[in-house]
């Protein structure tokens, strides 16, 4: 499906005005007749030092607009399609994660102005990439077909030194560790996968009606029983 | 026992942690009698840890309370996956509770442990939620850099949303590790054998210079524990407010101008060159001379 046919079944056609600049895409859309901003990357995009500041800037820019409004703050929508962070000598000598903590104060700084965020996965989501935005939303929501990932299983079969037979095999029962959008919904970390036939427009109104603001995902994980220890641990921690 | 003389890291984490806070102050939370082990790391048959590799807990520092975490470089990396970053999470959950001085986070991690990829991915973006709620309830995170394993990947990311960073010169800090660097993009791009370029390109003199770190210390851990207490008394002073927008576009326009002035750059020499009047030096100065001289540039 072209990109611009994904937005029109986000939004309704001809009910979003964004710009795509090479790996990043800016702009406005309507969501139930409200507006929101929208911000995201493309095409697999690895998210380098550039591409953070612009996420940045697009987020910083929403807030200051919509603090001398008079209507309330705007939901932010991010598009993540990201193959995780750009590798590169250059990049880490600047301090990449410095970027990237840059962009989560910022989202952060959103949802304390009391901007809600959600996050629809289109193509890849991928470690450091997913952390820098993706994973910083209220509610993050995948459409079909999504790749969501740390590493893929052969790569972590080279680097843990375990057989890739037996990390296919165990991948089928545990959602730990395996690539997927299922598994990361399993574990609370995805609170929706949207199917081909659904409206997506009526998808995304729903979810964005549906945002909160504490982080439970640990809880919604142990609720459908793909992280059975996180919430109990921390609260053993936390009462302790 | 003063910890003097002791190399930080050298050190294990609960050695770290002991040196660091007041004798006697410590009461670990979730401790290693509770067998809270990884399942994930049984099932594929890894070495496991009592405490999976973090210990947290309550203690003073000059009379003051804390909450502490320290991370086990020597286990799997420090790595973090669904035990080892929930303990983290349950910390700062009680930081809100108990509103002590300061949060410690003494890190020492690759980023997420692969045996539970997912879980640990989630769990760091959970503890970088909580990192900034806490600091948003004014309380301030201090992170501590300067063990074997640095702090990579979403640690890396996790460090530097953190109040303050204090960091040795052994100390590394970054988002992808040099051998992460090298498999992929080849040797050209980053030699992860040549010690002295990782040490350029990640480690505690390079990010001071950067302002990514914002104190360097020797690695000691009496030194550590100087600045963590000198940290909680300047902010007893001079209360944590969190930024505003205006700040955040502040902080924005530094990363840009960084970005722009070093565009090309590929060697922290190049960053020497322009934060000291002495760059070739820079290696040699020991911690109190690098100090006395950044950012005095003639």
């Amino acid at each position: 499906m072209s990109e611009q046919s994904i937005f029109d079944r986000l939004f309704g056609t001809g009910a979003h005005a964004l710009t795509i600049d090479g790996l990043f895409l800016h702009g406005t859309a309507k969501i139930e007749g409200q507006e929101a901003v929208v911000v995201g990357t493309r095409d697999h995009a690895a998210i380098d030092g550039a591409l953070a500041l612009r996420i940045a800037d697009a987020i910083l820019h929403a807030i200051r607009d919509d603090a001398a409004a008079s209507t309330p703050p705007r939901p932010i929508v991010f598009i993540a399609d990201t193959q995780g962070q750009a590798l590169s000598r250059h990049e880490e000598l600047l301090g990449l994660n410095g970027y990237f903590a840059h962009i989560v104060r910022c989202v952060d700084l959103a949802r304390r102005r009391g901007h809600r965020l959600l996050t629809v996965i289109s193509g890849e989501a991928v470690s450091g990439g997913f952390l820098a935005y993706g994973l910083m939303a209220d509610r993050i929501c995948a459409l079909p077909n999504s790749q969501v990932r740390v590493m893929d299983l052969r790569a972590m079969s080279r680097v843990t030194k375990i057989g890739f037979e037996r990390l296919e095999e165990l991948a089928q029962k545990s959602p730990v560790f395996a690539p997927g959008a299922e598994n990361y919904w399993r574990m609370g970390a995805i609170h929706e996968i949207w199917s081909e036939q659904d409206d997506w427009a009526l998808c995304l109104a729903t979810a964005l009606a549906k945002v909160i603001n504490p982080d439970e995902r640990a809880s919604i994980g142990l609720e459908r029983g793909g992280r059975l220890l996180a919430a109990p641990t921390a609260k053993v921690v936390a009462n302790s | 026992m003063n910890g003097k003389q002791i190399s930080y890291l050298e050190a294990s984490a609960r050695k770290r942690l002991s040196g660091m806070v007041d004798a006697g102050s410590f009461s670990e939370f979730c401790p290693p009698e509770m067998r809270q082990t990884s399942p994930h790391l049984a099932l594929l048959d890894a070495p496991l840890a009592f405490d999976d590799g973090v210990v947290v807990g309550r203690a003073t520092l000059e009379g003051l309370p804390i909450l502490v975490a320290a991370q086990e470089g020597r286990f799997n990396g420090g790595a973090v996956g669904e035990v080892h970053g929930a303990k983290i999470r349950g910390l700062l959950d009680k930081a809100l509770i108990e509103r002590p001085a300061a949060v410690l986070l003494l890190v020492d991690s690759g980023g997420v442990r692969l045996h539970e990829a997912n879980a640990g991915l989630i769990a760091i973006s959970e503890i970088m939620r909580a990192v900034l709620g806490v600091q948003a309830a004014g309380i301030p995170v201090f992170a501590f850099v300067g063990g074997s394993c640095g702090a990579f990947g979403g640690m890396g990311i996790v460090t530097r949303l953190c109040t303050e960073v204090v960091m040795s010169e052994q100390g590394r800090l970054g988002l992808s590790g040099p051998e992460v660097i090298e498999t992929v993009k080849g040797v050209d791009e980053f030699d992860s054998r040549d010690r002295a370029l990782v040490w350029r390109i990640t480690g505690g003199k390079l990010r001071r210079a950067l302002g990514e770190a914002t104190l360097l210390v020797d690695d000691l851990i009496p030194a550590f524990r100087a600045a963590a207490s000198d940290l909680i008394a300047r902010y007893r002073v001079n209360p944590l407010v969190p930024a505003d927008v205006d700040e955040m576009f502040k902080a924005h326009a530094k990363l840009a101008e960084r970005s722009t002035h070093f565009a090309d750059a590929r060697d922290g020499k190049e960053i020497w060159l322009a934060t000291f009047a002495e760059a070739s030096r820079v290696p040699d100065m020991t911690v109190a001379e690098f100090n006395a001289k950044l950012g005095v540039k003639v």
